[in-house]
């Protein structure tokens, strides 16, 4: 008797990836560069984030023959994303057999209150937090991994470091709370009771907690792992880069040895050019896309 | 005596292995270099992406110090991307061929229930992610369970490989049968 798409077996492919690099790509052919690289999974999507920025308009799901194409080309776990609370554009992926939906704030936003309800779906989703009761929010409503947003898009790290830092300072912070102040932690964190209850005995989210948004160097990713991230997603930082195959192995080598200084230098030489970069704090309201979901 | 257990580290679950091992009363070590592989009692290696353990592998310049231990008799364990590691396309320390995901993409990932020999006390709760399984294995491979017909536990010699999760299963048997052939293998002289 086989048991299909339990909570286990949703978060067990986040597991997996741990320790990883999960890449943008948005054609086949950068999927095998990334695969051949020793990317863990690829996310399939219309335009890389610094694109979406430039270009502005609607971000939408991958044309759905692309992601066929990236499918067809890999043999490593195929993501792709859909705009936050549409839910037609996951079950678009969810009928193409992705490995993970992405509900994603890079795209344009289909529904200002209500996130996808991913209990619904037998494909796994990954959703975007920038503090501890967004995260709590996303896994309430059955997402099965959880990444840090980052401000995709930019190759500025801070944000990234702000909102990992945010989700693992008040995780420490919970732990310390009696039975009787977690009441207070839920009204706080604005997510249920049981679930804020069961985090604060762990001390760990309970799906796999990555990082995203503005990574673009070998230090970054050193940097977000020794923070806490279990495994990192790179958005423009690879494709939009010099010599993309030699940054995605950088990358990769750099998260493998994250807490060694001198494997993460030499992973670190002799790159060329990172991505065209903005610094996230130049720019104005509007143009930010963490904010997205709440 | 505390045996210490390596596991393979350059991408995958092998957190939730040392978990399980310190559990037990091991000592686990992760493993990135060759020079991690020095004096362990057994060796894991997790769950994950083939490909990206065998790149790094491969950047690592782990691949004979791996095979000098499993030829020197030290225990290893692998489980899934590791069963795939350790078969003849890759490693060759066991005498299978895997099938990459041979079950599906991630909506066909499962559990099941699975009597697996050599494990008493009534079936093992079985994750498997986007599994492999045995097509093809020689004459000294023993075979401990399948699925649809399809092999998903074997052993030969000191190496058992498993095409799913005893370290997501919440299930510890596997481990301790695994830690027993550790204790064993560290316990009997040369």
């Amino acid at each position: 008797m086989r048991d299909e798409a339990t909570f286990r077996v949703k978060a067990g492919l986040a597991e997996m990836l741990k320790g990883g690099v999960i890449m943008d790509v948005v054609t086949p052919e950068q999927a095998k560069i990334s695969e051949d690289a020793g990317a863990a999974a690829v996310m399939a999507l219309e335009r890389v984030p610094a694109d979406i920025r430039r270009d502005g308009g609607v971000a939408r799901m991958s044309d759905p023959i692309m992601v066929r194409g990236i499918q067809e080309a890999v043999t490593i776990p195929v993501m792709a994303k859909a705009r936050i609370g549409h839910f037609a554009e996951a079950q678009v992926l969810a009928a193409l057999e992705v490995d993970y939906v992405d509900e994603s704030e890079v795209l344009t936003p289909a529904d200002e209150a209500h996130h996808i309800d991913k209990w619904a779906f037998k494909v796994p989703f990954v959703c975007g937090a920038t503090n501890l009761g967004e995260a709590l929010r996303r896994i309430a409503e059955g997402a099965a991994m959880i990444r840090s947003k980052g401000e995709a898009g930019t190759g500025d790290i801070v944000e990234a470091v702000r909102h990992l830092r945010a989700i693992t300072g008040e995780l420490r912070r919970l732990g310390a709370l009696s039975e009787q102040e977690l009441f207070g932690a839920a009204k706080e964190l604005q997510a249920p009771h049981d679930l804020v209850v069961s985090v604060a005995r762990a001390g760990k989210l309970p799906v796999p907690l990555f990082c995203a948004g503005g990574i673009a160097t070998p230090a970054d990713a050193s940097l977000v792992m020794q923070l806490g991230a279990e495994g990192v997603f790179v958005g423009s930082g690879i494709f939009k880069s010099a010599d993309p195959p030699m940054r995605a192995r950088a990358i990769v080598e750099a998260t493998t040895h994250f807490n060694d200084p001198e494997r993460v230098a030499k992973a670190s030489e002799g790159l060329g050019a990172p991505m065209d970069s903005l610094e996230a704090r130049k720019l104005a309201d509007e143009q930010l896309l963490s904010p997205r979901g709440w | 005596m505390v045996p210490v257990v390596g596991i393979l580290a350059l991408q995958g679950d092998f957190e939730a292995h040392a978990r399980v091992l310190r559990e037990l009363g091991a000592e686990p070590r992760e493993v990135r270099i060759p020079a991690d592989l020095e004096g362990l009692d057994g060796l894991i290696l997790p769950g994950g992406e083939s490909t990206v353990m065998t790149l790094g592998i491969a950047r690592e310049g782990l691949a004979e110090p791996l095979r000098e231990l499993v030829d020197a008799g030290t225990p290893v364990l692998g489980t899934c991307a590791g069963l795939i590691v350790l078969d003849r396309d890759h490693l060759g320390a066991l005498d299978i061929r895997a099938r990459r995901n041979a079950f599906g993409r991630q909506v066909r990932s499962f559990e099941a229930d699975l009597e697996l020999a050599g494990v008493d006390g009534g079936p093992v709760r079985a994750v498997f992610i986007r599994a492999p399984w045995i097509d093809d294995h020689g004459p000294d491979v023993e075979v401990l369970a399948e699925v649809e017909g399809h092999p998903i536990a074997a052993r030969q010699g000191n190496v058992l490989v498993l095409a799913f999760h005893p370290e997501l299963g919440g299930d510890r048997r596997v481990h301790e049968l695994f830690l027993d052939a550790v204790r064993a293998a560290a316990a009997s002289p040369g």
